[in-house]
């Protein structure tokens, strides 16, 4: 008999052992199938227990149910609407809630809840429709609103938005309790009726009451939900087009339109999807092309593709405007104003914009206003162009002289920019590093700090420059105009000129608009001969949608993307 | 009996005991050292040695790489971003930009009707001028890479304008050499697309600013140099990154950081290990028991989770590249591996034969330590050692892909992976390279690591 | 073994309490402030916040509170979901991490076997190299680039085909595990193909083999009970170390395929400072590894005599 070598074992193709092993192995592979399948089936049946729905994936636009599926680019942190304090939840709120204005398809104000309104001196008084309804069948109240906007004051309660209805009367002081919330200028005079006296007459109070922070809140669902309003789809109330149906926490929510709202006929969607959580572009460009969303935003790298593809690209500005911030402390260098105008004179908004960040959609900073928001007949920025530096190396280094003689300095020694550690912001330092350090030999110091230890290093003082957005609140100017006055908790700088707290001031309490304006006209001024800032960019985006969905709407304030007034066009 | 042959040719001398010389050949080799034998071993691993090259190869890469490409890493050029590898490098000298705002229509303007280009298109700028579209109250600005077929696809919006008195507008987006086609169309009242639409096309030359060319000294004749004339920009081998710094030296940067991250943890955490593993396994008793407990309570530690805390913890200040919590964090995390492995083996080699017997012949306890212990574990340390450097890189990757890595302006492989990531469609080349770089280094080491187990642990030998 | 089983379980105490006090000091090390926002708020809030959070109480207090609490199964409040508690977050995410873990895991170990042996089965030949040169290839790409790789051409496929095969990204259905699952696993899946590959070559050299074959025991029954037994017991030996990888190493999958994981919310919750969520889910996390390598343990024990339980 031949002797075998053990070791050749494999290496004889026609052996019976491998060829043995071979049928074991193939069958092992197809039972490893099988588990596998099943073990995935048995997974997916006991996520469905512990979660309320699945987030059921459908195709962009549902024709047949009249439903659409869109995304969310965050999990809202929450959906009560007296604490919530960024974009997603108050997207979804506009959805499934309504104050007593709101905005309409073009940005104007239109009544909510409120049937009328009316100012007179410091009393506006609103007149409630009779048909708003929440979702359990409730009419919605006046009292309401008193409980949510008095719930909100409550120095107990935390809530950072607070500020917003600091306008009425005695707010800020319950706020900061100095005394007690029922002193608060809120009364609900009868079921209809809702009387706020306000601490002050000011001319932007309706354009406040619009936001998500005044809506309305059923006092007695919010008792028995013991603290978690807001925290699940079955633990609010609705009075909105749209009621949630299903939320599954950093996965999906669904929407389903509201019977009990007394404009349902105006709301032509059964349905939205928000089937997705997430703001990486890539995976949103991939869903959008897999017909999975509705609506996807455009990285730069996307537009070659979208253009092959011959989409229509939309654009829209997101509203907030984002400047690198000086430390203006005494102690600190950035407290020279030769300084800060040797390096506004290098400083390119226009470079930077275009040629570093490349981002569509984007547009190079000039103001601290943005272009989009309103005057008194045109845009501000059109009634009052903004003022702007020039790039000019030979002037910017005489002032760098002028900012070393007066500090009596050889040399300047390094500067701290403070920034965040999202890509725009690190492609942005390392740009303003290379530029400072080319053309005037500054040398800056980048410190990347995740959101809350760069808000901690800001309020402490600890930078020379900082990165920084501001986003609107209300469709006014003050929105913006009065973050550099001296005694503004967000006016990180620390910046302290009476010229133009006396501006702001103007602003905030005069009632005739052509005023108000020109008192931001001079703050811009101010800012812009005083170097408070540096401007960089305004954030917007450049969108596609799906061709079969129209009247989508993009607002500044409020719903970020609306859809509201959106049907389905089923013909194309 | 006398007529046997063989006995009457004996002869006395046939009587004597052989000599000991005896012709055998001599069956022994010169002795050999346990490295040399491991060595010799290593060597006829095809696979280990290769790698071996390699990872002499990305040394040489990282620390004598920038001596022959003596490229700054952290210049940035405006003019060269994104530029992939073997790209065209000719550029048109032009005069420094100026805004083109408030415009002044005498500057190149041909006049003309409907939509015209005023001066020649640019990457530094292109200059769009038009006539009133009837019925407009406003324009919106496209760009298209295509030729435009359709209203509804203009290609990329790059302004609104809601008023009819501006009609002209100037683009500087991230503007390439090739053609692109540029359209203007109508707006009604409410800011919809009437449909009225007018384009162009525009063949975009690169060009750069004389101060540039003096910058960058990119002529040899700066002073000569009139807008017009041609020059070449400098020459990026592997292309450039999102702000135009070379590739190739960002690379050998990146490696410095990332090599360092790999290398240095690793030899600390692995030297930590063996202290405490040997101590431990040496004093034995109650105090290696409570010693290998604590050690338990850190390996049960979830690493990653525990990787990304120490970040946050650590913190890292201005101008810090954060290197340093990193290295600090995987070293805490890492060495009760190593410390577990090698009391392991100090209490197995206490008990063996040969111990016993070299005890017995009565060796000293420094030579037990000196001759046994040490090369009977150095074995295995430098095996964990070599597989212990891929999973640091990776783990710096990965710390650098969640944003918890290293600080910018500091450039490591993984920082540069998480950036070409973003681009990986239009810029392949920026997530290719650093991306390949560690795949090769990772690769290196396994490999190395295998053959280095085979050649130093006869016990532990694969059956290859 | 019973005994042995108490005394790994009360172990397994010791370390989570451990681990729970290494968060908790990391925690209270960090700078930063927990309870800022983008607007800036008054002091009386402020206070209010910080006396809802128990943080005006003197850090040993603290300590002592959160261990109570613990104790009861109660991780706290949410800072940036100021109405959700953590074991509410984790009883919904955990879940899906641990379903996308589990699944990979499986696909690692049981691919990793397959391959395994066949490249032990045809060594040097040509299904060899293939495996192999997909096993250097999971070992040496980072699982992020793997990630998004795998998305895009998944797309791409999905468009060619003009119809979808998978889902993109997202959660909810079977058809969502697959990729993630995979992508997860394959790192795993080509080191325990490397273990499974050596480990099957020396058994197939070994004496035991032989006297099977010498006995004259049929191929098939040399081979499953004896080459593919015995070659398993250290691929099961890593399985330990491995869920411990693939649970907690889940984010960046969990990112790129927009899963509502743990992990992601761990990233998330470090990066918003949510000191509840960050304590909740590190030591949820710590007990659910050291428990699962007990029970791994356990398992080995029971499948491979040799080894005594003591």
């Amino acid at each position: 008999m031949k002797q075998e070598d053990p070791k050749d074992f494999a290496q004889a193709p026609g052996d019976r052992l491998t060829r043995a092993a071979g049928k074991q192995l193939a069958i092992y592979a197809l039972a490893a199938v099988a588990v596998l399948v099943a073990v995935m089936f048995v997974l997916n049946a006991l996520a469905g227990l512990t979660s309320s729905a699945a987030g059921m994936s459908r195709m962009a636009v549902d024709v047949e149910n009249n439903i659409i599926t869109t995304y969310l680019r965050d999990e809202p942190p929450q959906m009560n609407s007296m604490l919530a304090s960024d974009a997603v939840s108050g997207m979804v709120l506009a959805h499934v809630m309504e104050g007593l204005l709101r905005y309409g398809p073009d940005d104007e104000l239109v009544g909510g809840v409120a049937e009328r309104w009316q100012q007179e001196g410091n009393t506006v008084t609103f007149w409630l429709r009779d048909d708003a309804r929440w979702s359990n069948g409730e009419p919605v109240t006046a009292h309401d609103f008193e409980f949510a906007w008095k719930n909100v004051l409550d120095p107990a309660v935390g809530s950072q938005y607070a500020f917003i209805l600091y306008p009425i009367l005695n707010a800020e002081q319950a706020n900061n309790g100095e005394v007690p919330v029922s002193e608060v200028g809120v009364d609900a005079v009868d079921d209809r009726t809702l009387v706020v006296t306000l601490q002050t007459p000011i001319a932007y109070f309706e354009r406040m009451v619009a936001y998500h922070t005044y809506l309305p809140v059923n006092e007695e669902f919010h008792r028995q939900t013991n603290g978690r309003y807001g925290a699940d789809a079955d633990e609010m109330l609705y009075n909105g087009p749209f009621m949630m149906t299903s939320w599954v926490h950093g996965a999906s929510m669904q929407l389903e339109k509201n019977p009990y709202y007394w404009d349902a006929e105006r709301i032509r969607l059964d349905g939205i999807n928000y089937a997705h959580m997430t703001s990486d572009a890539s995976t949103l460009l991939n869903l959008f092309k897999d017909d999975q969303i509705v609506i996807a935003d455009l990285g730069a790298e996307m537009l070659e593709e979208a253009m092959l593809q011959g989409w229509t690209l939309n654009q829209f500005m997101e509203g907030t405007v984002f400047y690198t911030d000086f430390n203006h402390r005494p102690e600190r260098l950035t407290s020279n104003l030769n300084l800060r105008k040797a390096m506004a004179l290098v400083h390119d908004a226009g470079e930077l914009v275009n040629r570093v960040i490349k981002l569509p959609g984007y547009l190079p900073g000039k103001s601290l206003f943005p272009v989009w928001l309103p005057g008194a007949e045109e845009t501000f920025r059109e009634e009052y162009p903004a003022q702007e530096y020039r790039r000019d190396i030979t002037k910017a280094k005489e002032y760098l002289q002028a900012a070393l003689d007066e500090l009596g300095l050889d040399r300047l020694p390094p500067l701290v920019l403070l920034t965040g550690d999202t890509p725009v912001s690190r492609i942005q330092a390392e740009y303003y590093q290379e530029v400072f350090k080319r053309n005037l030999d500054i040398d800056l110091v980048i410190d990347a700090q995740i959101f809350r230890q760069r808000l901690e290093k800001m309020t402490a003082g600890d930078f020379d420059l900082v990165a920084s957005g501001w986003g609107p609140d209300y469709n006014d100017p003050l929105t913006f105009g009065d973050l550099f006055a001296s005694w503004n908790l967000n006016n990180r700088g620390r910046y302290s000129n009476p010229a133009l707290d006396a501006q702001v001031r103007i602003a905030q309490s005069s009632l005739d608009m052509e005023e108000r304006m020109r008192a931001f006209g001079e703050i811009q001024r101010i800012i812009h001969d005083d170097v408070i800032m540096l401007p960089d960019y305004e954030r917007g985006y450049v969108y596609v949608t799906h061709p079969q969905v129209r009247g989508i709407r993009r607002h500044v304030i409020g719903a970020e993307t609306d859809f509201t007034n959106a049907w389905i066009d089923a013909g194309e | 009996m006398e007529n046997n042959p063989v006995i009457r040719r004996l002869r006395p001398a046939d009587l004597e005991p052989l000599s000991s010389q005896s012709a055998a050949p001599l069956l022994v080799r010169p002795s050999r050292s346990y490295w040399q034998d491991a060595w010799g071993r290593l060597k006829s691993n095809k696979r280990a040695l290769v790698s071996l090259y390699l990872i002499i190869g990305l040394l040489l890469f990282t620390f004598a790489g920038p001596l022959v490409w003596r490229v700054d890493p952290a210049l940035q050029d405006i003019d060269q971003i994104s530029v992939p590898p073997g790209a065209d490098r000719g550029a048109m000298v032009v005069d420094p930009f100026v805004a083109w705002d408030n415009v002044s229509l005498d500057d190149g303007y041909q006049g003309g009707t409907g939509l015209s280009l005023a001066g020649d298109p640019t990457t530094q700028s292109v200059r769009l001028h038009w006539d009133a579209i009837p019925g407009a109250s406003g324009y919106r600005v496209y760009r298209n890479n295509y030729p435009t077929q359709d209203a509804d696809a203009l290609g990329l919006p790059l302004l609104q304008i809601n008023n009819t008195q501006q009609m002209y507008y100037e683009d500087r987006l991230d503007l390439r050499a090739q053609t692109y086609y540029y359209s203007v169309a109508a707006l009604d009242e409410s800011g919809q697309l009437t449909g009225d639409y007018e384009s162009l096309q525009a063949d975009v030359v690169r060009v750069i600013t004389v101060n540039e060319v003096r910058a960058r000294d990119l002529s040899d004749n700066p002073d000569a140099l009139q807008p017009g004339d041609q020059v070449r920009l400098s020459w990026h081998p592997l292309g450039t990154d999102y702000l135009g710094r070379d590739m190739l030296a960002r690379l050998m940067a990146g490696a410095r950081v990332s090599l360092f991250i790999g290398l240095l943890a690793p030899l600390f955490f692995v030297a930590f290990g063996v202290l405490y593993g040997a101590t431990s396994g040496f004093v034995g008793g109650r105090f290696d028991s409570v010693m290998m407990r604590f050690a338990d309570f850190v390996v049960a530690l979830p690493f990653l989770l525990f990787m990304i805390l120490f970040q946050v913890v650590f913190g890292i200040g201005p101008g810090e590249s954060g290197i340093v919590p990193m290295l600090i964090a995987l070293i805490i995390l890492s060495w009760p591996a190593t410390a577990r492995l090698v009391r392991g083996q100090i209490l197995q080699i206490r008990e063996e034969a040969y111990v016993s017997a070299a005890r017995l012949l009565g060796a000293s306890q420094n030579y037990l330590i000196l001759r046994h212990m040490i090369p009977n574990t150095l074995g295995v340390i430098l095996v964990t050692l070599t597989f212990a450097v891929p999973a640091a890189i990776f783990t710096e990757a990965f710390l650098s892909f969640i944003g918890m890595g290293v600080a910018p302006p500091t450039a490591s492989w993984g920082s540069m992976c998480n950036e070409g990531l973003k681009t990986m469609l239009t810029h392949p080349h920026e997530l290719i390279f650093p991306a390949a770089m560690i795949s090769i280094t990772v690769l290196a080491f396994n490999l190395l690591g295998d053959g280095l187990r085979d050649a130093l642990d006869a016990k532990m030998r694969n059956t290859e | 073994m019973w005994w042995y089983t108490l005394k790994r379980l009360f172990q397994g105490v010791i370390t989570v309490w451990f681990i729970a006090t290494a968060t908790f000091i990391g925690m209270h090390n960090v700078p930063g402030d927990p309870l800022s926002g983008d607007r800036a708020t008054n002091a009386t809030i402020r206070a209010n916040l910080e006396a809802r959070y128990g943080l005006d109480r003197p850090v040993t207090e603290q300590y002592f509170i959160y261990m109570r609490n613990m104790l009861r199964g109660d991780f706290g409040i949410s800072y940036t979901q100021q109405n959700r508690e953590v074991n509410d977050i984790i009883r919904e995410h955990f879940p899906v991490s641990a379903t996308l873990g589990i699944l990979a895991v499986l696909f690692a170990a049981m691919g990793g076997i397959l391959f395994g042996a066949l490249t032990a089965l045809f060594r040097n030949r040509l299904p060899d190299y293939i495996i192999m040169f997909l096993v250097i290839l999971g070992i040496s790409v980072p699982s992020f680039v793997f990630a998004a790789l795998s998305q895009l051409s998944l797309v791409n496929m999905n468009n060619v085909l003009g119809f979808s095969i998978l889902p993109v990204a997202g959660w909810g259905t079977v058809s969502h595990m697959l990729l993630p699952a995979l992508v997860l696993g394959l790192g795993t899946m080509a080191y325990m193909t490397r273990l499974m590959r050596s480990s099957m070559l020396e058994v197939m050299s070994s004496d035991y083999i032989r006297t099977a074959r010498a006995k004259g025991l049929s191929p098939t029954r040399i081979f499953s009970r004896h080459q593919l037994r015995n070659a398993v017991l250290p691929v099961i030996t890593v399985l330990g170390p491995a869920i411990a990888a693939i649970t907690t190493g889940g984010f960046v999958v969990e990112l790129v395929f927009a899963i509502p994981g743990l992990g992601r919310y761990f990233v998330q919750a470090v990066q918003q400072l949510d000191y509840t969520v960050i304590m909740g889910t590190t030591v949820f996390y710590g007990a659910f590894l050291v428990f699962m390598v007990i029970l791994v343990d356990l398992v080995y024990g029971w499948i491979d005599p040799r080894v005594r339980l003591q």
